[in-house]
């Protein structure tokens, strides 16, 4: 932790050893004293209910020493580089490349994504892990709707999630519908709350309207804790029907898929059923969203986060341009939510908590906002970084909060930094984000 | 009537706590225009940072109370204030002029590597501490056998939030550095022109807030007697709600939402449920904003066009 | 002057808080003409269109507007956007809106929202693409190109708003408000910060669009050569009140108004006397 700015500015000052070091002293005394108490020494809940506390300056120095060590690397890499620079991190040549790169990737990606079955068929962990990836494409698609196309800051978004799962979870656990009858309804279910919030709100701007979000998030979240008769309470709900290919289950019993097939039943063929689930509905989702993106309501909702004022001036309503953005991140949100529940076959408060819509918000914004293909990138690094860490739990959400801050200084406006135009006249070229607004809504 | 007057006292005491970590939330807000979502957990530190040299003070063979208290208040002070800076100098300042959602995740980032650095560092288990402050008053003994009880701790909290909020009202209004913060917060570019140093602005910024965190954060401890990794997250996001309820970038506002909040929250779980007492204040927050969209005391936005 | 008037505005008035910003304000401006409204920087003309508009409620008096049909709408009761969709009053801003990080063609296309909502069914038989849907897209697009063309972008079509030129932005601007197909078009300082040679454009532009759409327009404008030029009618305001009224050249020789110019900018005051010479 090196107490530096990455600002290029800074790489101007003087460069000398002495300065290399006065620095990594410094970073090295602030470490000592934020470290002193917390690392240096160590509280525990004693056996007869008292607190006992013992030392652990072995620990203390060692990171102390870490931090001095490290911040005379960072300074040394620094001045080898020059300043750090967005454009010289990333080369103007590296980046036409990329883009070019970029319009094969999305078909690349996605021919990959529809071979995962065929060519992991024997790896549980990587199909279950593709599952769980794909699951959050689909939900950074649908936040991406509000947050990257109409700039609206939504922090509550796992509502909308909790509502879909809930939906079909309670509908099919009480009344025995299907999961193909519950999932339209649990994403009209989630648009319906979508709406309901969003009519009242939706005229609050920018950082009120994100607190509002969140707050609704935490309600939704606190009831079903609370209402118990309804929802389980903390136990949650389980025995949730797992999804039929259309009426045919996919278990061992005689009218089971594999059955009816004379093929030998295995558990991976629901793994795989599921997998290509959720892929479909997330590919729907994309082309849903890129259809939208083309007629007037997509248009609006961008033009709404460029700038609110020219479109009243226009014409556009934005009450009901908004309400749709957010009505339809939240339908697709509760669509994400049924596939939870039927893959799960549990759900509780725990999965719907605010660190699962700081984590979808994330991937929306490292993705760079409004971009499709940046938005399934970044689930894919982001969740799938996430398990590199699966060993040590512990420390998993610490690597995580830290990947999330480095990455945000690195690219602030996420790794898709630019925006493709809905319609052209000669020729298709991408806009800068640099000139894209972000709202204020 | 007595029922009544005790949640009254209760709640102002919650207030005053919601209140402390409110003003750093609209501080930063104030002046840099982000939501410093890692501030929860900056007042879970001081909370841990608290019990840790209260432990240390204990062993060392100190026994004034009073003194031990001293100590513990200005040490989480001072190593909370250098957390909040430190945060400010690698999360957000590198972020400074850029587009707005970036700051605000790499404080999210923040408050889950705080959570997390505690419970990796202090374990997930709650800390109990045993009362340090006893004994109290009783105000009126009631007919049912109800008595209205005001306890020391309580007092502390109260007098302590006073004197604390009393000081950093003569620092915004009458310092050379309050001057500098209000110049900031109206126009960053024209003081810096005008000889403000605003990096430097900022960085106390975060350094009161975080030590006006640890004071909450330590009082915290004195009144419930625990602490715990998570803490940070529910104070924290209460207190914004508070912050935002008074209107975000108004002092006064600030605190009137943290006692609104602790008052709200102590008589829902009086008078109806304790459970719905954190909805009661989300709705609330969500009715008033309805009305007053930037909340009790925030300024009105004025379109310019 | 009892021509045939689309806009009324009737003594109207405009507080905030103390400040008195438009004061019993009436003039009227007259259908398929020019109407150019002058006066010194903080005379009150932006908040007349802001209130025309919809952006602020008046806090006093009548705003009407006069369709070709007879039908007659009272703008001070409509709000925000339904000015511009049913009223069919269209603006620029004194400072440029654009929609920085969408094409130019892209701007053009919001313009029609209206329009391509019915069109595209409420999204409906857009999602579905749905022929009758494209081919009311290919003719929006159609309507953005003649546009383009006529305020001389067509090339910059594919270009962002946002990386064009401030001249080019404030013509788009125009081009944009046009497409909303208005009765009124409320441009406020269009020719702030453009060249001579831009400035001249700017005029045929104006006048075409009166002459070949039939547009009314209400013009807010500094620059004294383009006044002069186009408009048909001038309503001189200072301080909130009109203090003058009538052709370029009356308002022109008129005492008050050069004191009223005088007052308030010396530079601005020779140029209206050096355009009557
Ligand atoms: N929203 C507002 N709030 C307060 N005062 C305003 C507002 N809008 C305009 N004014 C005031 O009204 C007066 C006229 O401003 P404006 O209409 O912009 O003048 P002009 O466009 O003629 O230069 C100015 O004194 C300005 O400060
Ligand atoms: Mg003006």
């Amino acid at each position: 932790m090196s107490a530096t700015s990455a600002r290029p500015s800074h790489a101007a000052q003087p460069s000398g050893g002495a300065f290399i070091l006065k620095k990594a002293l410094i970073s090295a005394l602030v470490a000592l004293v934020l470290f002193s108490l917390m690392i240096g020494v160590r509280t525990e809940a004693g056996p007869q209910g008292g607190l006992i506390y013992w030392t652990r300056f072995g620990d203390l120095a060692a990171l102390v020493a870490t931090v001095f060590g490290g911040s005379i690397i960072v300074e040394l890499l620094r001045q080898w580089w020059g300043p750090i620079d967005k454009d010289s991190l990333v080369p103007k040549p590296v980046q036409s490349a990329m883009s070019f790169a970029g319009r094969w990737l999305a078909p690349a990606l996605l021919v990959f994504a529809f071979l995962v079955p065929v060519i992991f068929y024997d790896q549980r962990y990587i199909l279950d892990l593709s599952i769980l990836v794909l699951t959050y494409v689909m939900l950074g698609w649908g936040l991406n709707v509000v947050v990257g196309l109409a700039g609206l800051l939504d922090l509550g978004y796992v509502a909308f999630y909790a509502v879909g799962a809930y939906s079909y979870a309670l509908l099919a656990t009480n009344f025995g519908l299907s999961f193909w009858v519950c999932l339209p309804l649990a994403g009209i279910l989630a648009a319906f709350w979508g709406v309901l919030l969003g009519f009242p709100v939706l005229r609050l701007r920018g950082d009120y309207l994100a607190i509002v979000t969140l707050a609704f998030g935490e309600i939704i979240r606190l009831v079903i804790i609370n209402w118990q008769s309804l929802t389980g309470g903390p136990n949650g709900v389980s025995g949730i029907p797992r999804p039929t290919m259309f009426g045919i289950p996919l278990d061992n019993s005689d009218s089971g898929l594999a059955a009816r097939l004379g093929i030998e039943f295995s558990p991976t063929h629901r793994l795989v059923f599921l997998f290509y689930l959720i892929l479909a509905m997330a590919l729907l989702t994309n082309w849903v969203t890129i259809r939208l993106r083309r007629l007037p309501i997509g248009r609006a909702w961008e033009a709404l986060r460029e700038d609110e004022v020219a479109c009243r001036a226009l014409g556009i309503n934005t009450t009901t341009t908004k309400l749709t953005a957010f009505a339809t991140g939240a339908m697709f949100g509760g669509f994400a939510g049924a596939f939870f529940a039927t893959r799960q076959g549990f759900i509780s408060p725990e999965s719907f908590t605010f660190q699962e819509s700081a984590l979808v918000l994330a991937i929306v914004v490292l993705g760079g906002m409004g971009s499709q293909l940046g938005v399934a990138l970044s689930a894919l690094t982001m969740i799938g970084g996430f398990e590199l860490f699966r060993g040590f739990d512990q420390y998993r959400m610490l690597v995580f909060g830290i990947a999330m801050v480095l990455l945000m200084i690195w690219r602030p406006r996420g790794l898709i930094g630019h925006r493709a135009p809905t319609v052209f006249l000669e020729r298709n070229q991408a806009i800068s984000s640099d000139l894209v607004k972000e709202g204020h809504g | 009537m007595d029922y009544f007057a005790q949640q009254l006292i209760n709640g102002l005491v919650l207030g005053s706590i919601y209140g402390l970590i409110a003003i750093g939330y609209t501080m930063v807000y104030g002046i840099v225009g982000m939501i410093n979502f890692a501030h929860g957990d900056i007042f879970m530190i001081g909370g841990f940072i608290a019990l840790i040299s209260f432990l240390v003070l204990v062993s060392l063979g100190l026994t004034a109370i009073p003194l031990i208290l001293l100590i513990v208040l200005l040490v989480s002070m001072a190593i909370t204030a250098l957390y909040g800076w430190t945060i400010e100098r690698i999360a957000y300042r590198p972020l400074r002029h850029s587009f707005r959602l970036a700051p605000m995740l790499s404080a999210i980032g923040m408050s889950f590597v705080l959570t997390n650095f505690s419970q990796v560092s202090q374990g997930a288990r709650v800390k109990p501490v045993p009362p340090i402050i006893t004994g109290g008053y009783t105000l009126h003994e009631g007919s049912q056998g109800f008595a209205v009880q005001l306890s020391n701790i309580q007092i502390m909290v109260v007098l302590a939030t006073i004197v604390v909020l009393a000081l950093f009202t003569w620092l915004v209004s009458r310092t050379r550095l309050g001057r500098d913060m209000r110049a900031c917060e109206q126009d960053q570019t024209m003081a810096a022109l005008l000889g403000v140093d605003v990096d430097r602005t900022i960085s106390m910024t975060f350094v009161i807030g975080a030590a006006l965190a640890a004071v909450a954060g330590m009082m915290y401890l004195l009144y419930y007697g625990l602490v715990d990794f998570f803490m940070g997250f529910v104070a924290g996001i209460k207190a914004f709600t508070a912050a935002v309820l008074g209107g975000i970038g108004s002092l006064p506002g600030a605190m009137l939402g943290g006692l609104a909040i602790g008052l709200i929250e102590t008589f829902w779980s009086a008078y109806f449920s304790v459970e719905y007492k954190d909805v009661a204040a989300f709705s609330i927050l969500i009715v008033v904003l309805i009305f007053m969209p930037t909340g009790l005391l925030g300024r009105p936005e004025v379109e310019k066009v | 002057m009892s021509g045939d008037h689309i806009l009324t505005v009737d003594r109207l008035m405009m507080r905030f808080g103390g400040i008195v910003a438009v004061n019993e304000l009436s003039f009227a401006a007259e259908r398929r003409k020019i109407t150019a409204l002058i006066g010194p920087n903080g005379a009150g003309k932006t908040t007349v269109f802001n209130c025309i508009t919809g952006f602020y409620r008046p806090s006093g008096g009548a705003i009407r507007l006069a369709h070709d049909d007879g039908r007659t709408i009272q703008l001070e009761r409509l709000n925000d956007f339904r000015i511009s969709k049913q009223a069919k009053v269209a603006r620029t801003f004194q400072n440029i809106r654009l929609f920085p990080g969408m094409t130019a063609l892209e701007n053009l296309m919001v313009a029609q929202h209206n329009a391509l909502m019915r069109a595209s069914g409420l999204t409906v038989l857009g999602l579905l693409g749905l022929p009758s849907w494209r081919e009311a897209e290919r003719r929006a697009i159609d309507l953005a190109r003649a546009w383009l063309d006529r305020v001389g972008l067509l090339d910059r079509a594919d270009d962002a708003a946002g990386n064009l030129p401030y001249g080019d932005q404030r013509r788009l601007e125009i081009a944009r408000a046009m497409c909303t197909e208005p009765a009124l078009l409320c441009l406020d300082e269009p020719a702030a910060g453009l060249n001579a040679r831009e400035s001249g454009g700017l005029n045929e532009l104006l006048l075409s669009i009166r002459n070949e759409q039939g547009t009314s327009i209400l013009l807010i404008e500094h620059d004294m050569s383009v006044v002069m030029e186009i408009s048909d009618h001038v309503v001189v305001m200072d301080y909130g009140v009109k203090i003058a009224e009538g052709t370029p050249q009356a308002v022109r020789d008129d005492p008050k108004v050069i004191a009223a110019y005088l007052g308030a900018d010396e530079e601005e005051a020779i140029a209206v006397m050096e355009s009557g010479t």
